[in-house]
């Protein structure tokens, strides 16, 4: 609690969780606000009039019912990649620097690989070969699977300077098992951190996704923020200047990730008074 | 043996741990492809078989598919079943032609582009990627972390103004930025080429003309990587920069009332190690957040290459260009890696300790 009065006192927290909060609500409620619809409305690339306030796209389909949906997928892409990484790298973290030796040897080596390998490449080689049933859920999944390695990392750096923590000593001396240890005694130390690293998944989940879409990769079941970019680029509208095609999807995706950013840097000020001027 | 030389040691060290990386990233690269329905045993056998009936097609499914390494050979002689046809070899003995041929350079032949081998198509695009990336890493790594360096020393004013503009930089995706760019500075203001590597009449040579048109169409892309890579650098250059500043050696330096340049210069020495640490991190996303920046200005790079072949489903120049990212990612690493053993007084010292990384 004194720590969420601490991080509201940040107005760097402030405007960047309102942010945050507002994305959420449009992608919540947008629905009910404005008539979201899949279908053509008007001509090919109309420009913005009256209730379709953003123009229509390619299909005639509009903007703003693009955006909401849009908006839903990169949300919804953005939480799955984040949770399963944030899991994955969280435990294979906490395990790999709590064990040490062999173990810790092993994981550390199979977090490197995985760093090293562009988790880019892994979407593209996978997403290309699925022709059919490439979908928005599958993709999230594929992300969170390849980036895990980074949060594995940043943890276990912090995992393995707990685990002499003299409770931990203690806890062991009591018969504790590892399992119990990990989960009660350690997993609430490096809890704030672990959030940190979470909001940062999140962030690139988002653009992982929005980047395989951009490049005509992307999910085949729904519209994200980048098939609508992918659109924009395909069908010549970025050269032709049909601003509304990208603008808004652009401005989008930025605010997301410059909202989760925020909350991360700031949070990062809360935790480490050194950078408190 | 080599106990002598740490600095060798650690090198054959690194490049070691680099080589069964590479044989994993090598692994992967030809095992998920064929994990969907689109993969490119089931593509290259339905473009070999496509119109059997004559002797001609039959010589072509032939030879694409000893091309692409998929019949089952003993001693050099194509294996028949009782039709005639060539017998398809198993997923391993694809595996292991498919990295005999890695090793010796060959990728395969394009399909899109036929007979044009993907070698060639990898090679045609390279220079281009790496004129374009090459330098636009160094230069927004080093100028990104001056400018980090001295918000932190400097606070105030300036650090008020930098640091949110370098936070929005940098939170601004590499292909949204670029998309704006063009916008702006191509469609409503056309000060500058939107796409190409080039102008459009002209053909890559040694010519004043050829250049002067490059460095032309070169100024937009350059800048879409370059802000948003020194703004992320700055960030971080930063709050490294402001961990030293409280530390007892620059309390130190400034009791002893030594120059802010002079104090400016050690920590910029201090913070740039994981600085470079992190570089040697995030290359991979980099170099892959640049290769979409090539497809939205059309560059004739790399990511343009990919890009054509994505969306004809040109399987091999995929896998050939996924599989050249990768070892690039792997070189730059090592390279950084080397130059941290050189740089860091305590990885040199760990090593002379015996202890190794």
């Amino acid at each position: 609690m004194k720590l969420l009065k601490n991080l509201l006192k940040s107005p760097m927290f402030v405007f960047g969780i309102s942010l945050l909060l507002l994305t959420i609500i449009l992608a919540v409620f947008g629905s009910s606000i404005f008539t979201v619809t899949m279908d053509r409305v008007g001509q090919q690339y109309a420009a913005p009039h009256g209730k379709y306030f953003l123009g229509l796209d390619d299909l005639g389909r509009d903007y703003v019912s693009l955006m909401i949906r849009g908006l839903q997928s990169s949300l919804y892409v953005g939480l799955l990649a984040g949770v399963i990484a944030t899991v994955i790298g969280t435990f294979v973290g906490i395990y790999g620097g709590f064990k040490g030796g062999w173990v810790d040897d092993l994981l550390n080596m199979f977090t490197n690989i995985f760093i090293v390998i562009p988790s880019f490449v892994i979407l593209i080689l996978i997403s290309s070969s699925f022709s059919e049933g490439r979908s928005l859920t599958l993709i999230g999944i594929i992300i969170g699977l390849t980036t895990w390695s980074w949060t594995a990392r940043a943890v276990r750096a912090q995992s393995s300077a707990i685990k002499t923590k003299d409770h931990i000593i203690l806890a062991k001396l009591n018969g504790a098992n590892t399992v119990k240890i990990i989960l009660v005694h350690i997993l609430p130390y490096l809890a704030s951190y672990v959030f940190m690293v979470f909001i940062l998944q999140v962030a690139s989940g988002i653009l992982s996704e929005a980047s395989i879409s951009m490049i005509g990769l992307g999910p085949l079941d729904t519209v994200s923020l980048g098939t609508i970019l992918n659109q924009a680029k395909n069908t010549g509208a970025l050269g032709d200047g049909v601003w509304w095609a990208f603008i808004p999807a652009t401005v989008v995706i930025t605010v997301i990730v410059f909202a989760l950013y925020l909350i991360n840097t700031s949070m990062e000020g809360v935790f480490n008074p050194r950078l408190r001027k | 043996m080599l106990k002598k030389y740490p600095t060798l040691r650690y090198i054959l060290q690194r490049g070691g741990w680099y080589f069964i990386t590479f044989i994993i990233a090598v692994t992967i690269n030809f095992f998920l492809p064929r994990l969907g329905n689109n993969n490119p045993v089931d593509i290259i056998m339905g473009k070999a078989s496509s119109g059997l009936s004559t002797e001609a097609a039959r010589e072509k499914e032939e030879s694409y598919l000893v091309e692409f390494g998929l019949v089952k050979k003993v001693k050099g002689e194509i294996v028949r079943d009782e039709l005639g046809r060539p017998v398809k070899s198993s997923s391993f003995e694809q595996f292991v032609n498919y990295i005999k041929m890695c090793f010796m350079g060959d990728f395969g032949t394009s399909f899109q582009k036929y007979p044009k081998k993907v070698l060639d198509v990898i090679l045609d695009a390279v220079p281009w990627t790496i004129a374009l990336q090459l330098p636009t890493i160094i230069f927004g790594w080093i100028i990104g972390n001056v400018l980090g360096v001295l918000a932190a020393y400097r606070r105030g004013i300036f650090d008020r103004v930098f640091f949110p503009s370098a936070m929005l930089l940098s939170s601004i995706p590499f292909f949204v930025f670029g998309m704006l760019l063009v916008y702006c500075f191509a469609v409503v203001w056309g000060v500058f080429p939107a796409m190409g590597g080039y102008a459009g009449d002209l053909v890559p040579s040694f010519s004043w003309a050829f250049f002067s048109s490059a460095g032309y169409h070169y100024i937009l892309p350059f800048f879409s990587i370059f802000l948003c890579l020194a703004g992320g650098q700055a960030i971080g250059m930063r709050s490294m920069g402001i961990y030293e500043l409280g530390t007892d050696y620059i309390k130190y330096a400034q009791w002893l009332g030594l120059k802010g340049n002079r104090i400016l210069g050690y920590i910029f020495r201090n913070a740039m190690l994981p600085q470079l640490t992190g570089l040697a991190l995030s290359l991979g996303t980099m170099i892959s957040g640049a290769l979409i920046t090539e497809m939205i200005f059309s560059y004739p790079g790399l990511g343009m290459a990919m890009l054509t072949a994505i969306q004809n489903n040109d399987y091999p120049v995929i896998q050939g260009g996924t599989l050249i990212i990768t070892v690039s990612v792997l070189i730059a690493n090592f390279t950084v890696d080397i130059l941290i053993g050189f740089l860091d007084p305590r990885v040199k010292a760990g090593l002379q300790m015996g202890k190794g990384n």
